[in-house]
């Protein structure tokens, strides 16, 4: 009896096995296996093509655009676009790697990922024939470490990261990393940092003296260390939400991107500091996606972004400094904003480029700071 | 019994427990100021914003569409499958087999969907979780339509069949009208399983269309406001009715069937 | 038609879509997370086809250990804390007057059937920083306390979750008691306490390892409480899985990962099976 079983159940096991096996061989390496090749050949696009048939799918950071964006692309461009959104970097890329087609046109990450989108043959390179408006860009802008030439991306917003504090919370003004690393009885449990992996590791990469760029071994631990030891003064980590947190009083110090730190809220309580050990230059950039099948209008799109009408609005309303000359020239800078650092000295921080496989460390590194257990 | 008051301590606990957080969160939906955390005054501008929020309002319709047609799908291979097992095999290892999907972690379930669809190069979208969540939905259909068939009286199918009809006549005619509360009860758990499933969902939905669930998520992550108190408000009213409805209907039925 | 033709035919009929189904859509991908685990990651996610032990060699690295433990602590935790609260509600549910118990059972499972993102939310309003339990501690001048965002929480959001799957099993067993017998004990001499002992616990063990395993289960495997409730700080094993195939796209280290949670799982229900039939 047991053995009728055994000897009709095996087979069917094995032939399932035997199946799974065959469907990952086939089909599963595809994406990965030309890590090599750089960005492919250019696709004929048709300047004249005919934008009303074509529509525009956009994934990008809550907020990060004007709310009434898809009204304005459709008054003025005659095409549809719709925005999806996505919380963090690492978030972007899986939606964008995780199947076969993503249906996004056009995605928006920080430069270091659309070099690694692009290495990985994903992206569509930028014809700069559809975007006339790049000549808005400030001559900087076009020379990033991540990408020279803007050949595969256009950035959208640019700057540095630092300290978020509460003015009216804080008994001293945070100076150095190392406040937010080792954080005063009065802020203990009151700092957040954001998990994003390079961004996560920045603060004892900069406290400890090391490039922002660093791929060494020895380096990495010592970073890890250091973390570690944050994290039981930690109130939380957080990407996206670090602003609200302080102003409900909820954290006193967060580390921040300077645009997403809320320095000109009415209650005029909150400052950013660039800490002295240095920091970064970031940039935040628009590409292209080698699939998809609107790429004129993608192309439309991020011209019509980079008008300084458009351009301007995230200088103005969500305080990110932008790339765009023409845009920045419009914007009146209110006091206290951060917006008025020049181009020259945001070029001071060290650009964080994609790392090959030395990127997989960052990873690494994130998941097990995050994975360490006692709070 | 002397202690008797005493004694029911525990059961005002655990309703306390189940239910304050409930009170809470619908007295923070008329919330004047912008804050979820502290009332400063009555108002319905939450539910007015919710009635304009296009995310909101999308992601309901997706919803329905997913589990609607989902319940759809699992409702048909399910009661199949129930038959199948029922009447035509002795099988525990296919038994074990139909119910897995009930019984893996959903976690687990949604991972090994979000592999097999990268791996087989499908672009993501409402499709995808709508065959994902009949998978687990035709594990409960099968489930509850088997209970039926256990109860149910086989000789007319037997009969049915000694005169020569052939499974399907027999299933069309006397099997089918047997089952169709265990059915109908079969895909109203699937639907509502459906509406509310978040986990597979989110791994296997993509990124154009999202159903409600994840809209809320995406909400709750992206800053706390009296909106979602507010959506939240409406969908503990309608299914609070729902359940409160579907137990009258069932002791109606109850009633007739003592008649 | 003969007979046994008329049943394969049936078998076929009936048994083939389902089962189809069934390959495509659990067996084969199940398989190829199986497989998952034998092979490094892709750069961007995916997976290279060589095989490796690594990702088994780090599941037993002490920091993912670590995380496997910790959420057999909270599951664990939640289970004891919702048997605590869920047998004297249940068996208090049981002894009501019948017309009063089916309006007290819904009762316990009207939470369950709302959205399960908004009743975690719930616990957010009460517990945050500037949230209403911090409020009324003010208000009798304690606190503020940091209430979220530690494992208090995440064992508060799980219970608050899956109580009634607790409360439902137990008050099943408890339910179908033969009353004759706790009089007889009753009869007998012995106190209330006594028979509950004697009479009623022993009779109810099946019931109370149904409702521990609906408990743990779910609790065991989360990852969205301890996201929204935990801030990230105390990752589960859920979240773990999660932010490998989500984030880090290390798909074959969250493949091993899966097969841990589905191992715990296998042993506690052949635990719970073991035990069921021994009492």
């Amino acid at each position: 009896m047991s053995r009728t079983r055994f000897t009709r159940r095996l087979p069917a096991l094995v032939a399932v096995a035997g199946l799974a096996l065959a469907v990952s061989a086939c089909g599963g390496e595809s994406p990965n296996s030309s890590a090599s090749a750089p960005a492919a050949t250019a696709d004929q696009l048709n300047p004249n093509a005919d934008l009303t048939k074509q529509s525009v799918d956009v994934t990008v950071w809550p907020g990060y655009t004007p709310k009434e964006l898809p009204e304005r692309v459709k008054a003025k461009l005659k095409f549809p676009l719709k925005i999806s959104l996505h919380d963090t970097n690492e978030i972007a890329m899986t939606k964008l790697t995780a199947s076969g087609d993503s249906k996004i046109d056009v995605a928006f990450v920080s430069g270091q990922y659309a070099q690694a989108l692009n290495e990985q043959g994903l992206l569509e390179p930028i014809h700069p024939e559809l975007i006339p408006n790049l000549a808005n860009l400030y001559p900087e802008a076009t020379q990033l470490g991540y990408d020279k030439g803007n050949k595969y991306s256009v950035p959208y917003t640019w700057g540095t990261t630092g300290i978020c504090y509460r003015k009216d919370l804080v008994k001293a003004v945070p100076t150095s990393w190392n406040d937010l690393l080792s954080p005063p009885a009065w802020a203990d449990k009151k700092v957040t940092m954001m998990t994003t992996e390079r961004w996560l590791a920045l603060p004892a990469i900069k406290a400890l003296g090391y490039s922002v760029n660093t791929d060494k071994d020895e380096e990495i631990a010592k970073v890890k260390e250091k973390l570690l030891a944050q994290k039981p003064h930690l109130l939380t980590y957080d990407d996206v939400t670090f602003g609200d947190r302080l102003k409900s009083g909820e954290a006193v110090m967060v580390e921040a991107w300077d645009g997403w730190c809320p320095t000109t809220d009415e209650k005029q309580n909150i400052g950013f500091a660039v800490p002295k050990e240095g920091s970064d230059l970031w940039t935040d950039t628009m590409v292209i996606m080698k699939s998809s099948k609107n790429k004129e209008a993608a192309h439309a799109f991020i011209n019509y972004v980079l008008d300084p009408e458009i351009h301007r609005w995230a200088a103005e309303n969500i305080n990110y400094k932008v790339p765009n000359k023409a845009a920045m020239d419009q914007v009146k800078i209110a006091e206290g904003s951060l917006l008025g650092i020049k181009p020259a000295t945001l070029l001071d921080g060290e650009a964080i480029i994609d790392l090959g496989q030395g990127s997989l460390k960052y990873t690494r590194l994130a998941e097990e700071i995050k994975a360490k257990s006692g709070a | 019994m002397r202690s008797s008051r005493w004694l029911h301590v525990p059961l005002w606990v655990t309703y306390a427990f189940l239910y304050v957080p409930i009170i809470v969160l619908v007295v923070m939906s008329f919330n004047s100021g912008r804050s979820a955390y502290s009332y400063e005054g009555f108002s319905f501008k939450w539910y007015a914003e919710l009635a304009e929020d296009e995310l909101v309002r999308d992601g309901l319709i997706n919803t329905l569409i997913v589990a609607t047609s989902s319940t759809v799908l699992a409702t048909v291979l399910g009661t199949m499958l129930a038959v199948g097992l029922a009447r035509y095999t002795r099988s525990k290892t296919l038994d074990a087999i139909a119910l897995m999907p009930a019984v893996l972690p959903d976690l687990v379930l949604a991972i090994g969907l979000l592999v097999f669809y990268g791996v087989i190069q499908l672009t993501l979208g409402l499709y995808s979780v709508v065959l994902a969540h009949a998978l687990f939905s035709m594990a409960f259909v099968a489930a509850v339509v088997r209970t039926r068939l256990v109860n149910a009286d086989t000789s007319l199918e037997e009969a049915s069949r000694d005169l020569g009809a052939g499974p399907v006549a027999t299933f069309m005619r006397i099997t089918l009208p047997q089952l169709a509360p265990g059915i109908l009860a079969g895909a109203l758990l699937a639907f509502t399983l459906s509406l509310d499933e978040f986990v597979i969902a989110f791994f296997t939905i993509g990124n154009s269309d999202q159903t409600l669930p994840i809209v809320i998520y995406s909400m709750i992550r992206f800053g706390v406001t009296p909106k979602i108190n507010a959506l939240a408000a409406i969908l503990l009213l309608v299914s609070f009715t729902a359940v409160i409805a579907g137990q009258r209907m069932t002791k109606i039925g109850e009633a007739r069937a003592q008649d | 038609m003969s007979p046994s033709r008329g049943r394969r035919l049936g078998a076929f009929v009936f048994l083939s879509p389902g089962l189809t189904y069934l390959v495509v859509l659990l067996l084969v991908p199940l398989g190829l997370v199986l497989s998952y685990t034998l092979f490094q990651r892709g750069r961007f996610g995916g997976v290279v086809h060589e095989f490796t032990g690594e990702n088994f060699e780090r599941l037993f690295d002490p920091l993912y250990l670590d995380v496997v433990l910790g959420s057999l602590r909270i599951a664990g935790i939640t289970t004891l804390i919702a048997l605590a609260l869920g047998y004297p509600t249940a068996y208090l549910i049981a002894r009501l007057p019948r017309k009063w118990k089916t309006f007290a059972l819904v009762a316990i499972v009207l939470p369950f059937w709302t959205n399960f993102i908004i009743r975690v939310y719930a616990w957010i309003i009460l517990l945050n920083g500037p949230g209403l339990l911090n409020s009324g501690l003010k208000a009798i001048g304690l606190g503020p306390y940091e209430l979220l965002y530690n494992e208090s929480a995440i064992v508060l959001g799980l219970l608050y979750s899956y109580l009634p799957l607790m409360v439902l099993p137990l008050y099943a067993a408890i339910e179908r008691l033969d009353p004759q017998l706790r009089e007889a004990s009753a009869n007998l001499g012995a106190s209330g306490f006594t028979t509950f002992r004697k009479v009623t616990l022993p009779l109810t063990v099946p019931g109370v390892l149904t409702g521990c395993l609906f408990v743990f289960v779910p609790s065991f495997g989360n990852f969205v409480i301890p996201e929204m409730l935990g801030g990230g700080k105390s990752v589960m094993v859920g979240n773990l899985i999660r932010s490998q195939f989500l984030q880090a796209r290390d798909w074959p280290f969250g493949a091993t990962l899966a097969l841990a949670l589905i191992a715990v799982l296998v042993v506690l229900l052949i635990a719970q099976s073991w035990a069921a039939r021994r009492a």
